[in-house]
């Protein structure tokens, strides 16, 4: 029997080319706007660290007050030293670390080189299990480095591979802006999409860093913070005058294990909040938020606004794509309403023709899916036009980008296909034959 | 023309389903296209701002320097004296920050000591000498450009309330609404800050920043005559004539050739300023570009449906079309009724999709920061679908004029 419907089928679809090149050529358009835009959106608004991402929280506290112009209510993306360091000391998550890019330079002995540009991170030992960092050579430094502001340095495996030619270099030594530090670890490659900890460089879409310093060796030798700030306070001029200040620039991140705990750290730092007004530091209702990561990623909004409007339009069009082929497939079918006729008056029953046609619709799905995945890998190529080159590379044909692409033109098809196919069955052949 | 809307009506009540399913399509179109264009526009418009500065003869080196902090005023002295010296070099400067590069230094200005903010977004504040209006060939339309004496130091965490500043002529207007801005003060950055006088107004000069607003806040830029002691900057030269493309070579050659103990990132450490306009509007080409491209496929596709729609009808009513022929009917009105049957259809969705698009708008509004749709786009969608619809539908319909009457004779 299935043999006789795909027959009949191929058959049908040969009678009409244009047409049917039509449907397949629609459907096929439709599924890659929507599924190269998909692609973005996915590689976009993923879960940078699914195994922990319930777990880490990123801690915000209002020391500035309410502000007359910003009707939000939000606190800063980031807090002072002075409050990182407060959080820092009374230790009340089981891991935390407060954190802020940093820059600097790598100074090679060897005469006539320009020195290489690093970028990184000034954080607490912590931060390396909590990340789930791994490595390649040693490990993170330890507390006492941390105590002692100790002239240490992770580097990247990447980092390594160019000072060092990839060698184990535990032990040697780097020389940072003419400062030397003392290699302890070297991370392997690792990816967090977004950079969950960073949003502020290349819209969280950029590599991890190369260097990761202790939070107070950074503090002391006055490195200033490669990334954002806020100053809504005057303060003199200075390094010393700037940390001490009420400018933010630091992200303080706490490991929570459970609800409960997360739910005490909230309250830790609403009564924190409550003894700086006691000390007559702040003047308002406590402000503080506490977010896991996803809904830091969602506050921030990471998801480029192309990649958002581009998601809208192209499912909509896909939608309009669909329209038109239930709108074809209905002409098709319908004009062949004789021939319904004709076998229905000869014992096919309902089913019989309903198979029949839903089969004629699938292979035209069959063929749009083919087609559309061929053109959502152009599509995925030419995201480079729209996107920045990191998120263009994150987007990239992936078989489960394959796999939703084909089963997202079949599902769209059978769909279109639904209404043309029951009213294909319900053709009354006694009229049909009457008027033939 | 008088074509009878009845009997079209009542013969669309039999084809309900194929009638909804275009104007369905037609609402939808409506609906994307037009909110699809005028975000187009919007992209458009941004990426036309003029900078206000001689962008074809400027260029930049995204210069850090390896040196200790104490080292850098030096380092910089040195640098610029260097770039300056080179052939072909008209003017050059250090600065902070340029038109378009993306971030910079943003304060809050106020008319008075301790009074309230004169605009609720920050203000960028470009760091500059008395070269950067000669080097830039921005246009100064009162007061005077900086002297040499005037020009101090400030370090990445001091105070950017220089005695004397330049504004651009939107800034002005905005901190002096009643004019005579010149002369006048203002308080930039903290509470305590000393005042700014202005001494000089632009006519115009682009933002670091690219806003997606539509007022005139990327006209707003504060030029203040201070060098910033930091291991970064920008060292932004002017060619004479011609001369940009050997000078995107000389001038990093001769600053590696003077102290290797720097940094110039790649790519984009050395950009033309033509190079940075296509970086910095990389997203909105790209945008305006997959937009665009999904309107017109969408266009085509709506048009191929409708054609594939009217064609079926067509050929269902051959008899119909032929008995209408031999009871006196001319071609014209065969014609004239398939595109006034189509014009129903259309008109019915086009409603709809007026609702659409407005809705789609609004929704964008809270979503993308974009602003609300602009009703000339509306009414060139309405025009334009209309327009389509009967296009398409052209073809069909003429073929049904061609039925010869002969055909209510013959079954099929």
């Amino acid at each position: 029997m299935f043999a006789y419907y795909a027959q009949l089928g191929f058959r049908s679809l040969k009678r009409n080319p244009v047409l049917t090149a039509l449907m397949i050529v629609v459907i096929a358009v439709g599924v890659a706007a929507a599924m190269t835009c998909y692609a973005v959106f996915r590689a976009t608004s993923g879960d940078p660290i699914p195994q922990k991402s319930s777990q880490l929280f990123i801690a915000q506290i209002d020391n500035y007050g309410p502000d007359p112009d910003d009707p939000s209510g939000e606190p800063l993306p980031w807090i002072t030293w002075r409050d990182a360091t407060a959080l820092y000391q009374a230790h009340k998550a089981p891991r935390q670390t407060a954190l802020y890019p940093v820059g600097g330079s790598v100074v090679f002995d060897r005469p006539g080189q320009l020195a290489w540009p690093v970028r990184g991170y000034a954080v607490q030992t912590d931060m390396f299990p909590m990340f789930d960092v791994q490595f390649l050579y040693g490990g993170p430094w330890s507390s006492a480095d941390d105590q002692a502001e100790a002239r240490v340095v992770v580097i990247s495996q990447d980092l390594n591979d160019r000072v060092f030619d990839g060698a184990n270099s535990v032990g040697r030594e780097i020389n940072l802006d003419g400062t030397l530090f003392r290699v302890v670890g070297v991370s392997r490659r690792w990816t967090a999409r977004p950079r969950f900890f960073d949003l502020d460089a290349e819209n969280g879409f950029g590599d991890m860093g190369d260097m990761y310093m202790p939070f107070g060796r950074a503090i002391t030798d006055g490195r200033w913070p490669d990334g954002g700030n806020v100053c809504n306070r005057s303060y003199q001029p200075g390094w010393q005058n700037f940390v001490h200040s009420e400018c933010v620039f630091i992200s303080f991140w706490a490991e929570l294990p459970d609800a409960a705990s997360a739910a005490a750290y909230r309250q830790y730092l609403v009564d924190y909040s409550n003894a700086q007004n006691r000390s007559g530091r702040f003047h308002w209702e406590p402000n503080v938020r506490l977010r896991d990561v996803m809904s830091w990623l969602a506050y921030r909004q990471v998801v480029p606004l192309e990649a958002r409007m581009g998601m809208v339009i192209a499912f909509a069009f896909l939608g309009i794509c669909l329209i038109n082929v239930v709108g074809l497939l209905l002409a098709k079918f319908m004009r062949r309403a004789g021939e319904i006729g004709v076998r229905r008056a000869l014992g096919a029953s309902r089913r019989a023709i309903y198979a029949q046609f839903l089969f004629e619709a699938g292979v035209v799905g069959l063929a749009g899916a083919l087609l559309g995945v061929i053109l959502t890998g152009v599509g995925t190529l030419c995201l480079g036009l729209v996107f920045s080159p990191v998120v263009a590379d994150l987007a990239r044909m992936s078989p489960a980008l394959l796999g939703i692409t084909i089963v997202v033109a079949l599902a769209s098809t059978l769909l279109a296909a639904f209404y043309p196919t029951w009213r294909a069955s319900r053709v009354q052949p006694a009229w049909q034959l009457k008027a033939g | 023309m008088d074509m009878p809307i009845r009997p079209i009506l009542s013969t669309l009540r039999h084809h309900k389903a194929g009638a909804m399913l275009i104007a369905a399509q037609l609402a939808l179109t409506l609906a994307v296209v037009c909110n699809a264009l005028f975000v187009i526009h919007g992209r458009l418009d941004r990426m036309s701002r003029e900078t206000g500065i001689a962008e074809s003869d400027i260029m930049m080196v995204n210069n850090r320097w390896v040196a200790p902090l104490s080292d850098i005023p030096a380092r910089q002295s040195a640098d610029i004296a260097t770039v300056r010296a080179l052939p072909g070099v008209a003017d050059a400067f250090i600065t902070n920050a340029m038109p378009l590069v993306g971030a910079s230094w943003q304060s809050g200005i106020r008319r008075t000591p301790t009074g309230p903010n004169i605009e609720s977004r920050g203000i960028p504040i470009m760091f500059v000498d008395e070269h950067a209006v000669p080097t830039l060939g921005v246009k100064l339309v009162e007061g005077r450009n900086f002297r040499p004496e005037e020009v101090t130091r400030i370090s990445e965490s001091g105070s950017p309330d220089a005695a004397a500043i330049i504004v651009t002529r939107t800034l002005a207007r905005k901190a002096f609404p009643d004019g005579g801005a010149l002369g006048k003060q203002i308080y930039i950055g903290s509470i305590g800050a000393r005042p700014s006088t202005i001494i000089g107004i632009v006519d115009r000069l682009h933002s670091p920043q690219v806003f997606a607003t539509n007022d005139d806040h990327w006209q707003d830029v504060i030029l203040a005559p201070m060098r910033m002691t930091t291991k970064g900057g920008f060292l932004v030269a002017r060619a004479q004539p011609g001369q940009l493309p050997a000078l995107m070579k000389r001038i990093p050659e001769a600053l590696k050739a003077a102290s290797t103990q720097r940094v110039i990132p790649q790519p984009h450490g050395v950009l033309s300023f033509t190079d940075l306009r296509q970086l910095a509007f990389r997203g909105d080409r790209g945008l305006a570009w997959m937009l665009g491209g999904i309107s017109v496929v969408l266009l085509l596709v709506t048009a191929a449906g409708i054609v594939g729609l009217t064609s079926f009808w067509v050929g269902q009513r051959r008899r119909q079309i032929g008995i209408r022929r031999a009871l006196g009917a001319t071609r014209r009105d065969i014609l004239l009724y398939f595109l006034t049957e189509n014009g129903l259809i259309a008109i019915a969705g086009i409603a709809v999709g007026i609702i659409l698009a407005l809705v789609l708008n609004r929704w964008m509004m809270s979503q993308f920061e974009i602003s609300r749709l602009n009703m000339f786009y509306l009414a060139g969608g309405i025009l334009g679908l209309l327009g389509l619809g009967q296009l398409a539908v052209l073809a069909p319909a003429i073929r049904a004029s061609h039925v010869p009457p002969v055909e209510a004779t013959r079954t099929i």
